[in-house]
């Protein structure tokens, strides 16, 4: 009997750890909306952040984003070439950059380079009591510390994914143009009538959008709910990088189900 | 780092993701929709629209002249229905023709309107009369092979 009672709450603990843990994320979105009024009445914080969480990722995104490019080209125009549609290569390149490997390239790399970062700070500003000395002298962490972070990130993402794709779209017209010698003005006059600016460009840049607000938010929670030591803020960070991953790969199926089915 | 310094840095980011955004907008994409308010609808019956799509061109002499808003199919008649969007710079003479067309052998469907001799205009909302239907490959080479088979049929009696 004891025994069958244990085997039941085993399975029951880590269901309500998990909404535990759930409740505390969405009560602390809502601790960090509050406060971001705020946080952004003084905008040299968030700017500072946009500094870390973005520029710092610039390179980073801008490289792979050629080199994605330029792989979707090689193997792109090898594909297209065996059916006589060489000349597609633009479409290929730029829908699949746009509408899925920007935002969702992007939002990984983003992930692992500025979301770690954040989580790995706040853990640590926690672990050494920074966040404790400010509540003590009456300033709020969430509004001085967390609600930066999180809208720098928000506001970073979309504008990398952007970088993203549009250096992936270069990359692609170096190898199919330059190097493939496919014809220049069908190769950019294709692309131009097989994508469209509403349904491909801008779906792009709101999945982006929901992106940035995931990984921030996971970033900022991780950071904060982390224990204390130095183990707690690794597993943290470790943490942040593989939720923020299937977060973004399971809202990319939801929302490419939701923007493109049926067209 | 200096503040001043993370002011510039922030701002070139921000720069820098406005123009990979434009270039996104005017080198890779088009805006595929008119924009509303300059267009007029108007409907075609066709028997087969084959793979005929919404939001595929309508062209009249090559140029595109508006878009495919609907596809739905008539239940009292068994046609489909088609709406286009239709750019209001352009009218058409009310005998006007619509037919379903394929760019190349096996390109996307489109579909082109020749106009017709009449002064009156077709307006919002008006019908094609004259419509033919899409070519499926399907049809036409099981025709052809028919009409292959009748022949030799023909020749041996």
């Amino acid at each position: 009997m004891k025994l069958l009672f244990d085997l039941v709450s085993r399975l029951g603990q880590p269901v309500t750890n998990t909404l535990i843990k759930l409740g505390f994320a969405a009560r602390f979105q809502l601790a960090i909306l509050r406060h971001s009024a705020t946080a952004l009445l003084r905008p040299q914080l968030t700017l500072r952040e946009i500094w870390f969480a973005g520029v710092l990722s610039v390179l980073i995104i801008v490289v792979s984003g050629l080199f994605v490019g330029m792989v979707l080209a090689l193997q792109g125009y090898d594909t297209l070439q065996r059916f006589g549609a060489a000349s597609s290569l633009g479409i290929l390149v730029a829908l699949s950059l746009v509408r899925e490997l920007g935002p969702v390239v992007a939002g990984l790399l983003f992930a692992s380079r500025a979301g770690s970062a954040i989580t790995a700070e706040i853990g640590l500003m926690k672990a050494t009591e920074q966040l404790a000395a400010m509540e003590m002298m009456a300033v709020n962490p969430i509004a001085r510390v967390v609600a930066p972070k999180f809208w720098g990130g928000v506001i970073s993402m979309p504008l990398l994914a952007a970088m993203f794709s549009a250096m992936g779209i270069f990359g692609g017209y170096l190898i199919g143009v330059q190097l493939l010698g496919l014809d220049e003005g069908s190769f950019w006059s294709q692309m131009q009538g097989a994508v469209d600016f509403r349904l491909d460009v801008m779906n792009g840049v709101i999945k982006s959008l929901f992106f940035g607000f995931a990984v921030s938010l996971i970033a900022v929670f991780e950071g904060y709910d982390a224990p204390p030591t130095a183990e707690g803020i690794s597993t943290a960070t470790t943490r942040t990088v593989v939720t923020s991953a299937l977060v973004i790969l399971a809202l990319d199926f939801i929302l490419t189900a939701f923007m493109f089915r049926g067209v | 780092m200096k503040r001043g310094m993370i002011d510039f840095w922030v701002g070139l980011f921000v720069l820098a993701g406005m123009a990979a955004l434009m270039f996104l907008a005017l080198k890779v994409s088009s805006q595929g929709n008119l924009p509303t308010g300059s267009t007029y609808s108007l409907t075609a019956d066709f028997e087969n629209i084959g793979g005929l799509k919404v939001r595929a061109p309508v062209k009249s002499a090559g140029v595109v002249v508006g878009r495919v808003s609907q596809i739905s199919l008539d239940p009292q008649r068994y046609v489909a229905k088609v709406t286009l969007d239709v750019d209001s710079r352009y009218q058409f003479s009310r005998d006007s023709s619509a037919e379903i067309l394929t760019s190349g052998l096996l390109g996307e469907q489109y579909i082109g309107i020749t106009s017709g001799a009449e002064e009156k205009t077709l307006k919002a909302g008006d019908t094609f009369k004259i419509t033919s239907s899409a070519i499926v490959l399907e049809q036409l080479i099981s025709r052809f092979l028919f009409s292959q088979a009748d022949k030799e049929k023909e020749k041996q009696e």
